[in-house]
């Protein structure tokens, strides 16, 4: 096992001699995506004609099917066959797993006549259209037996318990600190339940090759699709081969599969045809998992200087009454500012609704809503810059564990921030600019968001015609995967990019574990620069070794690559040479990264601080944000260009946690109120007028032998945050209860009298 | 989707004769409202009749100093018309603020005013909604939306109505032109087209099965200020919590009733004398409803009548 020192040397990534690192290029597959020709799971190119499957959706939110009558269904027009838990093939019971080492158990559908949350799937239709497949739901008559159900997250609150397994992480003695602090924050902020609301649903294309299934869905763990699948249909891994290729948002809701999978490999299996099978927009919502609700309570106690004593943050969230999910909002602030009393933890309640699961930033894009604005109101409430209080509380080491920070550039953030954006221009008085009807604020915040390397191989093949195909279990959910890896293979190898394949999202490939906590690019990047290393050794052998190479004789470890050459001094030969006379197949090889043995002795995040300026208007109580700037810092960066919209569209993200996304129970029928993106509303163009952001200069030589780190969900840290203490700035009003659409602001100023 | 039989009307009469023989049929024009409701099964037309290709697009001056409207003409085409915009920028602002740019291209004049509301409930057909299917009862009332009705709403239905363009025709006094099989032409203000719930709000219009729009024939506008606003939680691409259209002396409130809300006893305070403050109170009296919605509409209502009388165009 390495350790982080192996990692130290210069190598061709951190030297980039044909400067690809960095590099602004453009996407991939951005033609095939713009033009519409990029084939999403449910569009793909079937071996013959396909038939359509259409899942119904339960109407209640507890209890269970007293009687279900498909027959009038299964008659209608061009339908092939309706499944209810009656009729269902068999399946593995939910969790059981055959082979102990699958990443996830089995998940039946229509397993039995129990309804566990509104819009859970308890029927399926099988038709030659999918117009045929929707219209005959309207033929089938479900009789349900409703049981009391739990669905009001607000209720439950008082009594949410424990997280089985967790306990509050408590440092120094936080009352004591807390009671001894001259000046206290005490506030309690509500972030409501999200939809992940991803462009592309759920959707599956499915057909059988003899006893193999091959699947095409949209996922974001190739793995976990695979193994969930054979789990459930009771066949070894190697009998299911999923592809996913292009995936249309992801952003944690799709790190699992759901019943289109199943039922699209079952019916396959009964029909004998390539079955297609996709969420509607409502199940999009009401039948995968959401962002659920968290309640948090911040407590701050500081000396008069605003040097921190106490800081405690208490959540409590939401699952499934069946799950074990927990949306971590208290952990970011462990590592974040310095303070010798210290408690922080999560509570839950346990609900009848779908599940609550990952979504983009889980802990911190929540979390950080509530601690960067309590820090706001203590540095109001000490009459200091908000920036000021926080390089106070700098930490030397990481305050959870004392542990040495890797590298830690969040002040530097903050300054370069500050200076950019013009925070120098701000009104410290709340309320005192005005721009005609509109209350003028800006306002800052910190971003943290951990970084993380796991275990990960690729495939790379080098071909007589010079090209490079790197192969990867690895998924790209928009995020530009397939980019960063060319880049990363052709600065390794010395190939300019458009001698670079990359070929992802096929379970035949070696697996990566795709894509999620930010930990994507510097996985899968980690494991494709490993495998380029392989390649260059592989390369310097057969040159060296073979008589008909101008490089015979010459010692392998002074080769050097470029331009798609393998070179020592004046002498070189092309790769393609060398690839050719290896043989038909060319030269492949496999290399793999593992975590450090000793990556743990540092603490490792990515870091920013965000500011926005906010306009509320003083008669209807509408925010609309003016600008927002960040600054960031999370390690060598692969791609100016994608990197930064990473980051900006994180900090979009964070818009619409502020100001706008929300999504209630309906506790009459434990549904949704908003199943659509007309209702769900997340910001559209006109919202986003003058937004952008910098990344710092910055390698991170403990993240991996490349120095990178993940950019994909720190933008969304903290952004909210700074609108929300933008509106304070502007119009004097705290609100604590995201959304801040115009009905909290409106009554907050009447209630102020403005 | 439901199937359904499509036919093209040749022309006007074909139309209309088509309409008489299919009963159940729809009208389609940009299809940007009616077709997504088709998708949802909330509408399930046996027949739909394209009146898209109808020579119905024309804007035109009137003998009286107004302008004529077509039908079809698209609400792109409205909103950059140089009369409109002159003369009824009010008009224009609405309709810019009403949908995206790719809907605007498509929807037309006469389906932006038969578009459906946007109620949440209505949309969801999982749920009871006395609009969607009579009897089944109200699931906005007790529900989550705030967009409920603060005026002219039953006990069966307090849904409002989703068009912002139908506001502004509304304060501008403009009246619609419709034709029916039989041949007979009606005139009616924009205002009243629309019904109030009563205990049939499945009932949108007052247009008779086989009744097509022809046009909207606008006045001269009224002298004194225009204003338009919309206030919403983003700012595009969603429905009004609230809406006005202030001309002169007449004031229309959108997204507060199944109809625009001309406020007749806000004008009539105006005309007495009342502040803006007072007259907006004055209409309030009769609203319903959610106190928070009632404070944003007096709020919204006393600025831009004082708008107006800056002799603001915004």
């Amino acid at each position: 096992m390495s350790t982080v020192r192996d990692w130290a040397a210069p190598n061709p990534i951190t030297e980039n001699r044909s400067g690809l690192i960095g590099k602004p290029v453009d996407r991939y597959e951005g033609r095939l995506k713009v033009t519409g020709t990029a084939p999403y799971a449910f569009e793909v190119e079937t071996p013959s004609a396909p038939l359509y499957g259409h899942i119904v959706s339960a109407t209640i939110a507890r209890g269970r099917i007293a009687g279900i009558d498909l027959s009038q269904a299964a008659s209608a027009p061009g339908v092939v066959l309706v499944w209810s838990h009656l009729n269902v093939p068999v399946q593995a019971q939910r969790g059981a797993k055959l082979n102990p080492r699958s990443q996830r158990g089995s998940n039946p559908a229509l397993g039995s006549d129990r309804v566990e949350h509104y819009g859970q799937s308890v029927a399926f239709i099988l038709a030659d259209t999918p117009e045929n497949a929707r219209a005959a739901e309207a033929r089938i008559r479900i009789t349900y037996e409703a049981s009391d159900a739990d669905l009001d997250f607000g209720s439950f609150i008082d009594s949410a318990g424990p997280v089985p397994g967790e306990e509050d992480a408590r440092i120094g003695d936080f009352e004591a600190g807390y009671s001894a602090s001259a000046v206290t924050v005490d506030a309690t902020w509500f972030s409501p339940l999200q939809n992940h609301a991803q462009m592309e649903p759920c959707a599956t294309t499915a057909w059988w090759e003899g006893d193999k299934v091959v699947v095409h869905t949209s996922i974001q763990m190739v793995k976990g699709g695979q193994h969930a699948l054979a789990e459930t249909l009771g066949i070894p891994s190697d009998r299911v081969r999923l592809l996913t290729r292009y995936i249309g948002g992801g952003f944690g809701g799709k790190g699992q599969s759901y019943d289109d999978l199943t039922l699209a490999a079952l019916a396959a299996r009964e029909s004998g045809r390539p079955v297609r099978v996709a969420y509607t927009r409502r199940q999009m919502f009401q039948a995968t998992v959401h962002r659920p609700a968290v309640q948090m309570r911040v407590r701050l106690g500081a000396d008069g200087t605003g040097r921190l004593n106490a800081m405690a943050l208490e959540a409590v969230t939401h699952c499934a009454r069946n799950s074990t999910f927990v949306e971590h909002a208290a952990e970011f602030a462990r590592n974040l500012y310095a303070a010798p009393h210290r408690l922080t933890g999560h509570r839950l309640v346990r609900l009848d609704i779908p599940h609550a699961g990952a979504m983009r930033a889980p802990g911190e894009a929540p979390g950080m809503l509530s601690l960067e604005c309590a820090m706001d109101e203590l540095a109001d409430r000490l009459g200091m810059d908000p920036i000021a209080l926080r390089i106070r509380n700098e930490p030397e080491v990481d305050p959870d564990n004392a542990k040495p920070f890797s590298i830690r550039q969040l002040v530097r953030c903050m300054q370069e921030g500050a200076q950019q954006f013009g925070w120098d221009r701000r009104n410290p008085t709340p309320g005192a600019v005005r721009d005609g009807r509109w209350y003028v604020g800006m306002g800052m915040a910190t971003a943290i968001r951990g970084n993380f390397l796991l275990p990960a191989k690729a495939g790379l093949r080098l071909t007589g015609d010079g090209l490079a195909t790197l192969t990867q279990g690895m998924t790209d959910i928009g995020t530009g995967t397939y980019t960063i890896l060319a880049q990363i293979t052709g600065e390794t190898l010395g190939l300019p990019l458009d001698q670079v394949r990359v070929e992802l999202g096929d379970s035949d490939m070696p697996p990566a574990p795709g894509s999620g906590g930010q930990f994507g690019a510097a996985t899968a990047g980690s494991a494709a620069f490993e495998t380029g290393m392989v390649m260059r050794r592989r390369l310097a052998e057969l040159a060296t070794s073979d008589p008909r190479s101008p490089l015979y004789g010459e010692d392998p470890l002074l080769m050097d690559f470029a331009n798609g050459n393998i070179v020592l001094g004046n002498r070189s030969e092309s790769l393609a040479t060398l690839a050719s006379r290896a043989g038909p197949e060319g030269v492949y090889v496999e290399g793999s990264i593992s975590p450090a043995a000793d990556a743990r002795d540092w603490s490792q995040h990515t870091y920013g601080a965000q500011f926005a300026e906010v306009g509320v208007d003083s008669v209807t109580g509408e925010v609309r944000l003016r600008r927002m700037f960040g600054v960031f810092a999370a390690g060598r960066i692969l791609n100016a260009k994608l990197a930064k919209s990473q980051i900006t569209g994180g900090m979009i993200w964070g818009v619409g946690a502020a100001l706008t996304e929300s999504n209630a129970v309906d506790p009459r029928y434990g549904s949704f109120l908003h199943q659509d993106l007309g209702g769900y509303l997340a910001p559209v163009h006109a919202d986003i007028v003058n937004l952008d952001a910098v990344l710092l200069d910055e390698a991170d030589d403990k993240a991996n032998p490349m120095g990178i780190k993940g950019v994909g969900e720190l933008g969304i840290c903290g952004s909210g945050a700074a609108i929300a203490n933008a509106v304070y700035n502007a119009c004097g009003v705290r609100l604590r209860d995201y959304p801040l659409t115009p009905d909290k602001v409106l009554a907050a100023l009447e209630a102020k009298g403005l | 989707m439901k199937p359904f039989a499509f036919e093209r009307a040749r022309n006007v009469d074909h139309a209309l004769s088509l309409a008489a023989a299919a009963p159940g049929a729809r009208f389609l024009a940009g299809g940007t409202n009616l077709l997504d409701l088709m998708k949802l099964e909330i509408e399930q037309p046996e027949t739909l009749i394209d009146v898209g290709r109808l020579p119905l697009a024309d804007i035109s001056e009137t003998a009286g100093g107004g302008l004529r409207i077509g039908a079809l003409a698209t609400n792109t085409v409205v909103a950059s018309d140089p009369r409109v915009r002159s003369r009824y920028p009010v008009l224009a602002r609405a309709i810019l603020s009403g949908a995206s740019v790719q809907l605007r291209n498509k929807a037309s004049m006469g389906g932006n005013l038969m578009q459906r509301t946007r109620c949440a409930y209505f949309m969801d057909p999982a749920k009871p909604c006395n609009k969607r299917l009579p009897g089944s009862g109200c699931s906005a009332m007790g529900g989550l939306s705030q967009a409920t009705a603060l005026f002219g709403a039953s006990e069966f239905c307090v849904a409002v109505s989703a068009s912002d363009m139908s506001v502004a025709l509304a304060v501008l006094d403009a009246e619609v032109e419709t034709v029916r099989a039989d041949g007979s032409v009606r005139r009616r203000p924009v205002e009243t087209l629309h019904r109030l719930p009563g205990d049939a709000p499945q009932v949108d219009t007052d247009l008779a099965p086989d009744e097509l729009i022809l046009a909207v024939e606008l006045p001269p506008p009224p002298s004194g200020g225009q204003v338009w606003r919309k206030v919403r939680a983003r700012a595009s691409y969603i429905g009004a919590l609230a809406s006005i259209a202030v001309a002169g002396d007449r004031v229309a409130l959108g997204a507060v009733a199944a109809r625009p809300w001309r406020a007749r006893a806000a004008e009539a305070a105006l005309a007495e004398g009342a502040a803006p403050r007072e007259a907006a109170e004055a209409e309030l009296v009769s609203a319903s409803g959610e106190d928070g919605r009632k404070t944003l509409v007096r709020r919204l209502a006393t600025d831009a009548i004082q708008e107006s009388r800056k002799g603001s165009r915004s």
